[in-house]
């Protein structure tokens, strides 16, 4: 084949690969999508409860489970089913439950339950807002619930926070593999938008390795018998329980942090938003780019661990962040303790279920923008004020 | 299966020693049961090996001891352990797995039917075992009891009843009898704030997902002896695919009763077993033996049916 001929024949490949690529793109809902991906990643069992707006989680998964020969239950309430996960995932299958915040306060005493007797499981929330009844509108309210301890005791459980459909897709056979690797429940949290909203997709799955476990529950043959608990009435064995846990996590947080930046390199205003927040900061970024302003976006993917060190470090060359939620400023905590007083912070959110609008984030940036320069004004005028009441000292 | 000789004293187990009984400790040789002297000292009662050979936590006369035993021997008459994942309550039981040497896993407060659902879907080969108490089952898990029965999921169900919650020192319970004193109920039980008892296993036996209910009690040897055959239909009838088997069991609690444990067992055979008849309340597969599990596991005769 002569040289040209290949070049031909590269670019048909390409071409093909494209177009494959492009065949292989298909609409579909984030509720159904992160169920596929979840089944795709080798999910053998799944427990549920109706609820808006992640129903349509449990219906594919209703009609899927079954065809491949899987468990679905539909239980009859989030209590029978993160306890239908805690019993399956004890042997040692691969669970998940998913429900929506409501319904996910309700799950909160088995998750305790399984992070103390670690048992690796796998929890979608696709949040709404609340308190309370609240309503179905996308929120994202439940950071607290989810990164600070979500059900009683003294425990933490990895969360990660797509901002697209198939981000999520990709995270479940994650949220799969960190659960299965350190023994713990994993959490999906995304709102009711991620639920709702059809994106195009590929249909790209990964499936976890599968690992054997030395504590699954399989019936005592020809081994001791196993037992899995979180109990132990002795203080320093519930110490050294607990310890084992805080080692755990000290683990995950130097290894499994995950971020993504967006026009970091210079920039000087730094927007910190996850999911769905993080798409209307990043609109917000590119509109304060265009008048010439130097923003950037940072997106926690793991809202716990929460990736402080790397905020941290741009927040040394930051003038100011804002950051976007749909709440009344959760994660903005998690932001002010990071940085640590070395750039001023400021918040916008909406709350009820309702989303800000990019032009509206770009007013708060604004505002933040006139606040900072006000005081470095401020501060230019004092030090030069001081510096010559020295000179004239001198003098 | 290894034979242990039991040195303790024997607890109300006539149910294993059959019509032989002889207190345990009257062997003398580990090989008693095999020796072909006619002379020696013959083996009549051994602790299954399911049993862990060690003191119990629960308080003095309490029943717990007696259902473990039982369901230790129907376990091993059956040859189970070695496939039984079994899940362990909140409550007195809840160290259940200190006693059982088989796998378990702890569930939370009330759950445990929904713990051993989830074990039952993903492992259809296992044995799965619950075992709860009145509070546990009767008050806070209700709505687990009442669906995984609904479900007719293949378990059995275990379901202690002596009307009291013991671990937490006393409280009223459900099942607590109407003017029965306890911590929370000082002055008795008074059903016009209280309520009254709930007879759980009759409403469940409603249910068509349910294939057995029965309600036995550990009052006396003849007693532990129907008990003993309820439980081991209970279990056979999950061997043989037929859905929720349930056997509530009549127990006292003579500390939380404030009782010595011989008055204790005097009130469980009158005023207890008055509120809550004894006896087979549902054996669905007995009376429809229309499949292959008439032949696999025959229907005891039930003395009360």
């Amino acid at each position: 084949m002569t040289a040209p001929h290949a070049a031909h024949a590269a670019n048909a490949a390409r071409h093909s690969d494209k177009e494959a690529a492009r065949r292989s793109r298909v609409l579909m809902k984030g509720n159904e999508a992160i169920a596929e991906a979840a089944i795709q990643a080798g999910c053998d069992a799944y427990f549920g409860y109706p609820i808006t707006p992640q129903a349509e989680l449990l219906e594919w998964m209703a009609r899927r489970m079954p065809e491949l020969g899987r468990v679905f239950i539909q239980a009859e309430s989030e209590l029978g089913a993160i306890n239908m996960a805690l019993g399956a995932a004890a042997t040692g299958a691969r669970v998940m439950v998913s429900s929506s915040s409501p319904g996910i306060s309700l799950m909160a005493e088995g998750m305790s339950y399984m992070a103390g007797s670690a048992t690796p499981m796998v929890l979608v929330n696709i949040m709404r807002a609340g308190p309370g009844l609240g309503s179905i509108g996308p929120s994202q309210s439940d950071y607290f619930q989810a990164t600070k301890g979500h059900g009683h005791g003294d425990y933490h459980v990895p969360v990660l926070a797509p901002a697209s459909i198939s981000e999520a897709m990709d995270l479940m056979a994650t949220a799969f593999e960190l659960a299965e690797r350190y023994r713990t429940p994993v959490m999906v949290v995304a709102d009711g938008i991620m639920g709702q909203a059809m994106e195009p997709v590929e249909l790209k799955f990964r499936c976890p390795e599968r690992r054997t476990f030395d504590w699954a529950l399989t019936g005592a043959s020809g081994r001791p018998a196993r037992i899995v608990r979180s109990i132990d009435l002795q203080p320093e064995l519930l110490e050294k329980r607990n310890l084992d846990l805080q080692h755990k996590y000290a683990e995950i947080a130097r290894r499994e942090v995950r971020w993504a930046g967006y026009l970091l390199d210079d920039a000087e205003y730094v927007l910190v938003a996850y999911g769905t927040a993080a798409r209307v900061a990043r609109s917000a970024v590119d509109k304060a780019r265009a008048k010439g302003v130097k923003a950037g976006l940072f997106r926690p993917i793991t809202l716990w661990p929460f990736p402080s060190r790397e905020l941290a470090r741009l927040a040394g060359r930051a003038h100011g962040m804002l950051t976007v939620e749909l709440s009344s400023g959760q994660m903005v905590e998690d932001v002010r303790l990071a940085v640590e007083g070395r750039c001023p912070i400021a918040f916008h959110g909406r709350m009820g279920g309702l989303v800000p609008t990019p032009d509206e984030v770009l007013g708060a940036l604004k505002a933040l923008r006139g606040k900072v320069e006000r005081t470095r004004h401020a501060q230019a005028a004092h030090a030069e004020a001081a510096h010559a009441a020295q000179e004239g000292g001198t003098k | 299966m290894t034979v242990h000789r039991d040195t303790r004293a024997a607890p109300a187990g006539p149910a294993a020693a059959g019509p032989a009984a002889a207190p345990a400790g009257s062997t003398t040789g580990p090989a008693a049961a095999h020796s072909a002297d006619p002379h020696a000292p013959r083996l009549v009662y051994a602790r299954p090996e399911v049993l862990v050979d060690r003191s119990t936590h629960y308080c003095p006369g309490c029943g717990h001891g007696v259902v473990h035993r039982l369901l230790a021997e129907v376990l091993t008459e059956l040859d189970l352990p070695a496939h039984t994942i079994a899940v362990a309550p909140v409550g007195c039981a809840v160290f259940a797995y200190d006693y059982l040497s088989v796998d378990f896993v702890e569930a939370p407060h009330g759950r445990a039917p929904a713990v051993a659902t989830g074990i039952r879907r993903v492992r259809p080969e296992a044995f799965v075992l619950t075992y709860q108490g009145d509070g546990d089952l009767a008050a806070i898990g209700t709505a687990e009891i009442v669906h995984a029965a609904a479900r007719g999921e293949n378990i059995t169900a275990i379901f202690v009843n002596n009307g009291i919650y013991g671990m937490t020192g006393g409280q009223m319970a459900p099942t607590t009898l109407v003017g029965q004193k306890t911590t929370s109920s000082p002055a008795g039980r008074e059903p016009s704030s209280m309520g009254y008892p709930i007879r759980i296993t009759e409403m469940l036996a409603q249910l068509e997902g349910v294939a057995y209910a029965a309600r036995g009690s550990v009052a006396d040897a003849g007693q532990i002896g129907k008990l003993k055959a309820m439980i081991k239909r209970a279990c056979q009838i999950q061997l043989a695919h037929g859905g929720f088997a349930l056997v509530e069991v009549l127990s006292n609690c003579p500390v939380g009763w404030g009782m010595t444990p011989r008055e204790s067992i005097e009130h469980l055979k009158g005023p207890v077993a008055q509120a809550y008849p004894l006896g087979v309340i549902v054996d669905r597969l007995a009376s429809a033996p229309k499949d292959t599990f008439a032949e696999t596991c025959p229907a005891p005769a039930h003395p009360e049916a």
